[in-house]
């Protein structure tokens, strides 16, 4: 079991989450036009071995998104911080 | 390279022969050459897709200035740590045809490379739990028969007639509303296809080379020359990459970025038994399949962890779920012993098909985007890269496998999940 460290909730199972993947792509604008950037965005992936930065949301606790750091080969977590820096501030709940 | 004598051809007299004075006159199934500076094709992955690559650019195309490099030991990858399920049941075109073919290749497969990878064609039911299933299994069955595949929807009695230690009761978690069989699936012995298709490479010509990790491309005006290896360097005309799990590590070394996420896959076996189980059966209530090995043990597995991992192993709650899904399915599997499990590094595409093509880089190919249902496809597979890398262009039946479908918008979404690699 991977335990995540929820900033809102303290360490739980990582079964408590639902995965959403790569949290390092950045989505173009929605007036962007680019069929390309879009293709780039949706489509790749670094898929690092290694440190990899994921989302995670906690479905079955505070249902908040996390933004996870974590060790593709080892599992180990490094960091757990909220997605939204508004959450992490402290007055996002 | 030894004399072709010395490979000696596998028949019943020579089992006979072999068998009378103890076993002791085999000579090895492969060479175990050092890399030449060039060769005319090298293939990076030796697992069942670039062992079938090499094999079949040798005897379809008469390509022998091959070498395949392996950077751990033949079969050591997912070639030997499937379920080895083979079917051809999909409904999409591109994957109809295509595994299809497939399945009629491992008809004849153990005659053609003179050696029995075991094909047995014991039959996969996929068991159907609701109305709007037993709809799609119907559809599904329509488009197999359309496209000349064998498929019969089966009533629940019919399938409680091969298959009667199901859980019937009308208790049961998950109801059996029938399913959809498909008599010519079954299993292949999945270490005798790597070690077969390297058999059959290395008696045509080819350089199986093991311990030999691919670090990097000679890549000049967008062109491949070579490759960089812990063997040294090794110039080549054209490379196919075919490395499963590692595919997006090893086209970064190239400067490729992919639609490709890499997951790991777990898979179980029991204690051995008696025979119980005589077909394949999948799960459609949850996602989950098992079969019985020569051996005895009960054979399963389920979906993916669910999050990127380049891990060869999985982790508990998977194991739980699968567990319970197989004693929901089976009742009677409650009180086996598991005595194994372990994990696969696969190659997750965006529409959960397969990509075999050219890529940007001249000379460079890719057969990547396995995700847990390449051993199936392992000699159509072969078969369609190496007439890709021999003529530069698609065989027909990987015309639609291109890198840049997803730019066009052809994706090959069998199970309409969308670009969430985990889910498919
Ligand atoms: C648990 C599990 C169950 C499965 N069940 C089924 C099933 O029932 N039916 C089915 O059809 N499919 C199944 N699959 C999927 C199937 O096994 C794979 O899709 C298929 O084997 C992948 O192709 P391959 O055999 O060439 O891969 P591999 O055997 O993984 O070959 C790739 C090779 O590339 C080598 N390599 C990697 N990087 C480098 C490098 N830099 N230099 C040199 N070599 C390198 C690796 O060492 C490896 O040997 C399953 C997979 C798993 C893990
Ligand atoms: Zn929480």
């Amino acid at each position: 079991m991977l335990i995540l460290h929820c900033p809102f909730c303290g360490p739980r199972d990582h079964s408590e989450f639902l995965y959403g993947g790569d949290a390092r792509r950045t989505r173009p604008a929605p007036d962007d036009a680019d069929g390309a950037r879009w293709h780039d965005y949706v489509f790749l992936r670094d898929n690092p071995r290694g440190t990899h930065v994921e989302h995670w949301q906690h479905i079955h606790g505070c249902r908040a998104w996390l933004t996870v750091t974590r060790d593709t080969v080892t599992h180990e977590i490094l960091a757990v911080t909220a997605a939204r820096p508004a959450a992490a501030a402290g007055d996002g709940r | 390279m030894p004399p072709k004598s010395q490979m000696s051809e596998y028949s019943v007299l020579s089992l006979l022969r072999e068998g009378l004075t103890g076993h002791t006159g085999w000579p090895r199934a492969w060479r175990d050459p050092a890399p030449k500076a060039e060769y005319d094709t090298v293939i990076i992955g030796g697992g069942g897709h670039g062992l079938a690559t090499a094999y079949y650019l040798a005897k379809n195309h008469g390509i022998t200035d091959v070498a395949v490099l392996e950077k751990g030991w033949l079969g050591g990858g997912n070639v030997g740590r499937n379920t080895t399920i083979v079917r051809s049941n999909y409904m999409i075109p591109g994957n109809t045809e295509f595994y299809e073919f497939s399945l009629k290749l491992w008809e004849g497969l153990s005659q053609d490379l003179n050696y029995n990878v075991m094909v047995s064609q014991r039959g996969q039911l996929n068991l159907v739990n609701g109305q709007a299933q037993l709809d799609a299994a119907a559809r599904r069955g329509n488009v197999m028969r359309a496209n000349g595949i064998d498929a019969e929807l089966l009533t629940p009695a019919a399938v409680r007639r091969r298959v009667p230690f199901l859980d019937f009761s009308p208790a049961a978690r998950f109801p059996i509303y029938g399913a959809l069989y498909q008599p010519r699936a079954g299993t292949v012995r999945h270490d005798a296809v790597a070690w077969g298709f390297a058999r059959g490479a290395d008696r045509r010509g080819v350089d199986l080379i093991q311990n030999c990790e691919v670090t990097g491309f000679r890549i000049e005006r967008g062109r491949v020359t070579g490759v960089e290896t812990t063997r040294g360097t090794i110039g080549a005309r054209r490379v196919g990459l075919a490395v499963a799990g590692s595919s997006g590590q090893v086209a970064a070394l190239a400067g490729l970025r992919l639609p490709i996420e890499s997951h790991v896959l777990q898979a179980f076996v029991t204690e051995p038994l008696k025979p119980l189980l005589d077909y394949v059966i999948g799960f459609g209530a949850a996602h989950f399949y098992i079969s019985q090995s020569d051996k005895g043990g009960l054979v399963y597995g389920g979906d993916l962890d669910g999050y990127n991992s380049y891990a060869q192993r999985g982790n508990l709650p998977l194991i739980e779920e699968v567990a319970s899904a197989a004693a929901s399915l089976m009742p009677c599997v409650s009180r086996l012993r598991q005595v194994r499990e372990w994990g696969g590094i696969m190659d997750m595409s965006m529409d959960g098909s397969p990509i075999i093509a050219a890529t940007p880089v001249d000379g460079l190919y890719l057969n990547a985007g396995w995700c847990y249902g390449g051993f199936k496809a392992t000699p159509a597979s072969g078969w369609c890269f190496a007439h890709t890398i021999a003529t530069g262009r698609p065989h027909e039946l990987n015309a639609r496998f291109a890198l840049d479908r997803f730019r066009a918008g052809a994706h090959i979404d069998e199970k309409g999940a969308g670009p969430t690699p985990n889910a498919h």
